[in-house]
């Protein structure tokens, strides 16, 4: 069975987030990308997938800023390939870009799953396993926990409201959008991602058919000037869990 | 093109969400300004009964088949695909739930009609209608439209008021027979509901939650919160990334996919405020949030706010409600 991970590089939210002079996107000059969480546990799936039924993983990504550290992290991981598509991402890619890329690759190698983040920080318009799928043509189930394969089907939940889950049978080749694994991603030592980058080496393919246009255009970004913000408590930690308690009594909450 | 807007309505186990009496209260406004038609889009084995509670829009189309009586990815992608396809709606407002994932990519990526993911509003302006999308985690928001005439917005859960698509009666309904797309569910088969392990303790029905989250790092570290839980006779509850590390049973997880709850005090302790955690806590009593970011989206929503180091806060904290005791 061939896995084909899709993996993309987001902002990493622990950096303040800088505004471009139009105020329409994010200045993308220092910001700092990390891969997008839920990929991460795209690829355990994978990984799990692959020593439980054999297999090979292939990890696929875009050309952006760095993205050679998460492919060679992809393959000390235990994967067996790693791909990344050329192109002009320094402004980013829409998931409708970033899914017809993805699509236009696939086609082009053997593929019975496909999984990906059920959905990242900054895909405005819309989550991309399933813009993957459709663009394919094949199967879909999105927000996935857990996969189970055998021969060319897949048994998977997907998780609704409330801790439900439904059960499904889906046809492979079908795209998966993974919110968890059954354990949480592992983790690569660094010695043994530099030994990749020394060992190893990323297949570069450039589509000739990917362009997409998705029809959105962002007239303003803005941080959210909320109605109600937090009194913020400060002092030392003594000084504020004096305060807290304070707030606690007068609610009647401490007894 | 019509001016008309679809909502599609959303059920599971013959019970209508929420987030559809949602979608048809802010519908019906965007309808009105636009002055076109609101229509709620059944899809499922009959249309009987759950239409009668559609009564906030004009009319109800129903696309009804034995063969669509669960949820299913594919097949519901196909069978509402069909319909905009053939009705050009103006706009089609979906969930962004997880049926609703499925459907608004996959509709806007089939049709080739933009999508607007994670809309918390809508407005008309100019007779463009705007979305406004909660994107970086909560940490900014994006005014956008479409640079053509039809629109897909996925909505976020809690955005707007539900009572306000509530109506008694219901609405006329067009039945619609399924296209032939949805043959052998698109490879997709629905297997069975498996509903939610039963818990040790039922977190939606506690006055005091103290909730855990990514910042305390290790499950070692749970234990310093269990104690702050302990001392104010609460519970100890969590964010998502606590669950999916296995760090605590998934009855303990609050948000989107978790629990809503609404216990008088709600400490979040190391908890962000994702989007996705807030829609299920954002109406508790008194909320008061510690997290090492002061920006963090969690503070929005908190009545009071600790912009400081957990492990410092915290043991203080359990020690001075020990005392006060």
């Amino acid at each position: 069975m061939d896995i084909v991970v899709c993996m993309k590089q987001v902002p990493d939210l622990v950096e303040e987030l800088e505004l471009n002079d139009e105020g329409t996107g994010l200045n993308r000059d220092y910001l700092k990308l990390v891969v997008n969480e839920f990929d991460d546990w795209a690829l355990e799936q994978a990984l799990l997938l692959k020593e439980q039924n054999g297999g090979t993983v292939t990890c696929l990504a875009l050309d952006t800023p760095e993205v050679d550290t998460t492919l060679f992290t992809c393959l000390a991981k235990g994967a067996d390939k790693a791909i990344k598509i050329e192109g002009d991402f320094v402004g980013g890619a829409t998931s409708h870009q970033a899914a017809k890329l993805f699509a236009e690759t696939i086609k082009t190698m053997p593929h019975d799953l496909i999984l990906t983040g059920v959905q990242s920080v900054e895909d405005l318009d819309g989550q991309n396993a399933v813009l993957l799928a459709t663009y394919l043509g094949i199967p879909h189930v999105s927000v996935v926990t857990g996969v189970a394969v055998n021969g060319k089907v897949a048994t998977v939940r997907k998780e609704y409201a409330g801790g439900m889950l439904a059960e499904f049978e889906v046809d492979l080749p079908a795209v998966l959008g993974i919110q968890a694994a059954p354990q949480a991603p592992r983790y690569a030592p660094i010695s043994k991602v530099r030994a990749m980058m020394k060992e190893k080496k990323i297949n570069q393919v450039t589509p000739t058919d990917g362009q997409v246009d998705a029809g959105v255009r962002i007239r303003r970004l803005f941080k959210p000037e909320s109605g109600r913000h937090a009194e913020m408590i400060e002092g030392d930690a003594n000084a504020v869990a004096e305060r807290v308690v304070g707030i606690l009594k007068e609610k009647a909450l401490v007894k | 093109m019509s001016n008309d807007i679809f909502v599609v309505v959303e059920q599971l186990k013959g019970k209508i969400s929420d987030i559809t009496f949602e979608m048809l209260g802010k519908g019906r406004e965007m309808a009105d300004a636009l002055g076109g038609k609101l229509y709620a889009v059944l899809i499922g084995s009959q249309c009987a009964g759950l239409a009668d509670e559609l009564g906030k829009a004009d009319g109800v189309l129903c696309v009804a088949d034995v063969r669509l009586a669960n949820f299913n990815p594919t097949a519901y992608k196909h069978a509402l695909g069909e319909l905009v396809r053939e009705r050009a709606p103006r706009l089609l407002m979906i969930g962004n739930t997880s049926m609703g994932m499925d459907l608004a990519a996959g509709v806007s990526a089939l049709l080739n009609i933009p999508l607007i993911a994670y809309c918390n509003n809508l407005r008309v302006e100019e007779g463009k209608i705007v979305a406004t999308a909660q994107i970086y985690g909560g940490k900014l928001f994006a005014d956008a439209e479409a640079t053509g005439d039809q629109l897909v917005v996925s909505i976020l859960a809690g955005s707007f008021s539900a009572d306000a698509g509530k109506a008694t009666g219901g609405a006329p309904v067009e039945e619609i027979k399924a296209p032939l797309s949805i043959n052998g569910g698109a490879g997709v088969r629905f297997k069975q509901l498996i509903e939610p392990e039963a818990a040790d303790v039922d977190i939606t029905k506690q006055d005091i939650l103290v909730s855990v989250g990514r910042g305390i790092q290790s499950a070692d570290n749970l234990e310093l919160v269990e104690e702050l839980a302990n001392a104010l006779g609460g519970v100890l509850s969590s964010s998502r990334p606590i669950v999916d590390n296995g760090w605590l049973p998934k009855a303990r997880q609050v948000g989107k996919s978790g629990a809503t709850v609404k216990p008088k005090l709600y400490f979040a302790v190391g908890i962000s405020g994702a989007p996705e955690h807030l829609e299920g806590m954002r109406d508790a009593g008194l909320i008061i949030a510690i997290n090492s970011d002061p920006k963090a989206p969690i503070f929005d929503v908190a009545h009071y706010g600790i912009a400081a180091d957990l492990f410092d806060v915290v043991p203080a904290l359990t020690e001075k409600i020990k005392e006060a005791k």
